[in-house]
């Protein structure tokens, strides 16, 4: 008997691994997905001696096979027996690290890390310190640019002095690789690098690469070496040492002629004025600010504006009232809408800094001014952020200008704006109370019922269930459930449908009574509506309606009324009809 | 005249690849349409209408400079743009060769709308000899599957080595217009592509999008004024490219100023032709073909009858105008009228940027030196490449040792008159309209160039 489990067994696992070198790629893949079978079948032994050795000879396969070879190959470690035999890993991850495709090398680099971590100071010193040093020397670009990702993980796993020292040598020689695809990498890694070495080492060793790096022909190279600058500000930390380090370089990145440069530095300025401290973002980093919102590439103020809430935060009010927010008027008015839309979603957050009285002096005629932008995008963004604005001036200061506005979106000839809208209603609808959205938006809302997009429709009835949620039944039944079910005996049988799918939306929201009295007289007149789609339908509004009744406790209403229309529908012509309504009525009877 | 028969002694005919019968009705596609050296010289891409790529490798065992055919594939195929009802031909517009990353070769190809990065790679050809269950294994005279060890790993053995061709990458649809140029970038990172109204930068190893980063495409297209003719990055600096047009100037942008290059931030544009305006002048100012010296401190441009060399440093005139065949401003009107006037000749530095090279009609090209101070015409050489002169080198062999053959140059009595001087031996009336020397490479350190004249690739050396 256990020959034949055995057979059974082992039949599928022959099949897998006849499979890794299939004629058709989806089958390799598949075998290499499932590696560890085959290997738990083989036995850590085997594995070591011919598996590994056999997929190091397959290096010449596709990338997608290289790539997911090279992902399995990280959790490998227990299949061969181990972390004591982890090291026979390395060699097929070092080929890989070398083939051209960067998603393939890029796995290869994070697997070998993987390996890294599990090996002993003997592995590491015997297996895979000389791999990094033998990729680093590399007679072609892929595999020096893969090593630049291996130093951490053996920095930071090695505990011989002589292998860090020879680490970082080698290390350097990267940053001043002849080729940029190299020194990119390198400067990357570079970042990271520097919190793994002491003090001292970083000002003697890290600060001349930096130099040298930052000063780069290649505007990719130097702008990479920005993050090498917050790094080792980081590391630095005293505020004089900063000074002496790094002031130059700060001062030549901001003025960079290079708009990718500069658009690095926007990007990330409140992390790197997080990290400077205090006093140098008072000496150093406003000007350079305040030129970047100012520079001539709309994508560099573009970045820069995203960077206002994080480092006005950093700043002292009366600099932001004196240094920003002048610029930012001029900004308002920016030919490029990008810039507009990255200021709308932005300058909100700085009201709770300003307070009630500054805000309504300067914030608050920009966001008028923006929300008669003539781009949506630009609106939008606004409205989406009024919510802490909300909260320092109150809702009355915003809804005088606000109202125009929205209105005017809500009839944006672009669809998706309309639907953008309708999304924040509820949001307003909250801020704003019952009397006045009655008064100033309940029109509205009921206009997107009659919408010609379907989404539109649909958004509406959606946002009006969470105005009943917000509003409560009372004022559901009062406002909108006579004007949705006023809709039944529109002509176009779309707009009939509008008022069930309103229903069928609605309906969890509301009582017993409600329904007995307003719902079910409507939807006795649709079952015998002349379209089949409005019938159907409406035998899956009763499904929807049957929990809410049986709330209530008197399930005669059910049985009286909606079960007799339910049979009805059952004998009718249509046989999607007779579907649905069978379907109803069997999950009323569970 | 003596140093001029000194230099015309040492350009030697070299090798003829191609059909070499003199049939008249060519096979269209095999027509080549691109031809360029790689980076070390040692290996040289021809495309043709086709949507072939053809390689050659240098043949290190010859002493002079010979090639001897490398590989062969399909780059392009016709297609059918159901949307606007457009056929795109598969005609391989521009070949560039990628910088050397590992032991494969990289290039790019392009056809009017699709780029595609081709990798090359000497590819073992391996054939399962044992699996677990091929015939040989756990047949039921051996039984069953029983224990583990019985399994098997597959066993390879060596068929056969190819040099395969791979697209790595497919760039589609970023063109609305065809593609004129492609140029890779010193960064070896990214490269740009042009159209007639448009220039994208790309990454290497990004498909599904580019950067626009220029757009002459007028609001209303009856303002159309001029078009992009060709473009190509500086070869050292990483922001500099320049693109020609088909008015006749050339600017060159800087990529750090602004993401979207619409000021160029130098414009090349010869006055002096604007006084004997006629019909043609704006045709013939149309810049076919714009490529930066080596160093990357001159430019060289072709119009329909010259070579121009601008020091880029120096934005109102040329420092050079080399008139290519000025015989055949008297027949404009017959050259506009076959379509002629529309050519699209390619012009070339030479490695050492000492020298130029661009073509002309009846398989002409010249040579002309870069050197501002020599006077007039003097250092030019005029050469055919012609089937003729490969028949002539064949007849002589025959004849005469095969060594002889060459240095004597039979092939060339025929051309002779036309020698020495570019345009003045030309009649124009005898020219063959219809053999033109369009696309030409020049080898990146050695005096060889690469000659695409209609179906036959043609080396001539100094070695």
């Amino acid at each position: 008997m256990q020959t034949e489990n055995q057979v059974n067994d082992l039949y599928p696992i022959a099949v897998l691994i006849d499979e890794l070198k299939h004629d058709e790629i989806t089958y390799r893949l598949n075998a290499l997905e499932r590696l560890s079978t085959i290997a738990l079948a083989l036995g850590p032994e085997r594995t070591r001696d011919e598996l590994i050795p056999f997929l190091d000879e397959s290096i010449d396969d596709e990338d997608e096979v290289l790539s997911a070879l090279a992902d399995q190959l990280g959790n490998f470690v227990d299949y061969v027996g181990g972390p004591e035999y982890a090291h026979v890993l390395l060699s097929p991850l070092e080929n890989l690290a070398a083939t051209e495709e960067t998603v393939v090398r890029d796995k290869a680099v994070d697997s070998l890390n993987k390996v890294c971590i599990c090996l002993s100071q003997e592995q590491l010193e015997q297996y895979f310190v000389p791999l990094v040093q033998r990729l680093s020397t590399a007679e072609w670009f892929t595999s020096r640019a893969s090593s630049a990702g291996l130093y951490c993980a053996a920095y930071s796993q090695s505990e011989n002095p002589a292998v860090k020292v020879s680490l970082r040598q080698s290390f350097s020689h990267l940053c001043h690789d002849e080729a940029p695809m190299v020194r990119r990498p390198a400067a990357t890694n570079c970042a990271k690098f520097v919190f793994l070495v002491t003090k001292q080492e970083a000002i003697d060793e890290f600060i001349p690469l930096f130099n040298s790096l930052s000063n780069d022909d290649q505007d990719s190279v130097r702008l990479l070496s920005f993050d090498i600058m917050v790094s080792l500000a980081e590391v630095l930390k005293s505020d004089s040492e900063i000074r002496h380090y790094l002031l130059q370089p700060l001062r030549s990145f901001v003025s960079d002629s290079s708009w990718r440069t500069r658009y690095m530095v926007a990007a990330n300025f409140v992390k790197l004025a997080k990290v400077v401290g205090p006093s140098l973002i008072k000496d150093e980093l406003i000007k350079p600010f305040v030129l970047l919102m100012k520079d001539t590439e709309q994508e560099v103020r573009r970045a820069i504006a995203t960077q206002i809430p994080g480092f006005c935060e950093l700043l002292d009010k009366r600099i932001v009232l004196e240094e920003i927010i002048p610029v930012i008027q001029e900004l308002i008015n920016d030919p490029a809408q990008h810039v507009r839309a990255a200021l709308g979603m932005n300058i909100g957050a700085l009201a709770p800094q300003l307070g009630k009285e500054k805000t309504t002096e300067y914030l608050l005629p920009m966001f008028l001014e923006l929300l008669k932008d003539e781009n949506p995008e630009v609106r939008l963004n606004i409205i989406s952020k009024l919510e802490v604005v909300n909260k320092v001036v109150g809702i009355e200061l915003l809804s005088q200008s606000l109202l125009p506005a929205i209105v005017t979106l809500a009839e944006d000839k672009q669809w998706r704006v309309r639907l953008a809208i309708i999304d924040y209603i509820p949001l307003l609808a909250q801020q704003l109370g019952v009397e006045f959205f009655n008064e100033k938006m309940g029109n509205l809302c009921m206009s997107w019922l009659e919408d010609h997009v379907y989404s539109i429709r649909e958004a509406a009835i959606k946002n009006l269930r969470k105005l009943t949620e917000i509003f409560g039944l009372e004022w559901a039944t009062e406002t909108i459930i006579p004007k949705f079910l006023a809709m039944r005996s529109h002509p176009n049988y779309l707009y009939r449908m509008t008022t069930i799918f309103a229903i069928s939306e609605i309906a969890p929201a509301l009582n017993a009574e409600v329904i007995e009295k307003q719902i079910l007289p409507t939807l006795e007149q649709l079952v015998n509506d002349p379209i089949p789609n409005i019938r159907f339908n409406v035998a899956k509004a009763f499904e929807v309606l049957k929990p809410v009744l049986a709330a209530g406790g008197d399930s005669t209403v059910y049985e009286q009324q909606i079960i007799p229309l339910l049979e009805q529908l059952t004998k009718d012509n249509d046989p999607d009809v007779q579907y649905f309504a069978t379907q109803a009525l069997e999950q009323t009877n569970d | 005249m003596d140093d001029i028969e000194d230099s015309l002694d040492q350009w030697k005919f070299a090798q003829c690849f191609g059909d070499k019968g003199d049939v008249e009705d060519i096979t269209e596609a095999d027509i080549i349409s691109a031809v360029e050296f790689d980076h070390t010289g040692d290996y040289l891409a021809t495309g043709d209408k086709g949507g072939r790529v053809v390689l050659f490798e240098r043949n290190h065992s010859k002493k002079g400079c010979e090639y001897k055919f490398f590989t062969e594939f399909q780059s392009h195929e016709p297609e059918f743009d159901y949307l606007k009802s457009l056929e795109i031909e598969e005609k391989i517009n521009k070949i560039r060769w990628c910088k050397r990353t590992n032991r494969a070769h990289f290039l790019l190809s392009t056809n009017d709308k699709t780029i595609k990065l081709w990798k090359l790679y000497e590819k073992n050809l391996k054939v399962v000899a044992e699996n677990n269950l091929s015939d040989s294994f756990h047949s039921p005279m051996q039984g069953p599957l029983t224990t583990p060890s019985q399994l098997r790993l597959p066993r390879l053995n060596h068929h056969d080595m190819i040099i395969a061709a791979y697209p790595r990458r497919v760039y589609a649809n970023a063109h609305a217009y065809h593609i004129n140029s492609i140029s890779v970038n010193s960064d070896a990172e990214t490269y740009i592509s042009a159209d007639d109204l448009r220039i994208n930068l790309w990454n290497l190893s990004i498909s599904d999008h580019s950067f626009n980063i220029v757009d002459i495409k007028p609001e209303n297209m009856e303002e159309l004024t001029e078009v992009i003719t060709s473009a190509e990055f500086h070869p050292i600096n990483c922001n500099h490219l320049m693109y020609s047009s088909s008015k006749g100037n050339i600017k060159l942008l800087d990529l750090r100023q602004s993401a979207l290059c619409d000021n160029p931030c130098k414009l090349f544009e010869d006055q002096e032709d604007q006084d004997s305006k006629s019909f043609f002048s704006e045709i013939i100012s149309s810049i076919s073909d714009v490529k930066f010296s080596q160093n990357g401190r001159y430019i060289l441009s072709r119009d329909y009858l010259t070579l121009k060399i601008w020091d880029v440093n120096m934005e109102k005139a040329p420092v050079k105008t080399i008139p290519l065949h000025d015989v055949l401003r008297s027949k404009l009107c017959d050259l506009y009228e076959n379509d002629c006037i529309f050519d699209k000749f390619e012009c070339t530095f030479s490695g050492d940027d000492k020298h130029v090279l661009s073509g002309s009609y009846s398989n002409n090209f010249g040579i002309y030196p870069t050197d501002s101070s020599l006077p007039g015409d003097r250092g030019q050489i005029v050469l055919q490449a012609d089937k003729a002169a490969f028949r002539a080198r064949k007849s002589a062999a025959n004849n005469v040792p095969k060594l002889n053959a060459v240095k004597n140059n039979d092939w060339r009595s025929q051309p002779q008159a036309a020698m020495g001087s570019a345009s003045v031996g030309l009649d124009p009336d005898n020219l063959d309209y219809n053999k033109k020397i369009l696309h030409a490479s020049w080898h990146p350190f050695e005096d060889s160039v690469a000659i695409a004249a209609t179906n036959n690739l043609f080396v001539f050396s100094k070695l």
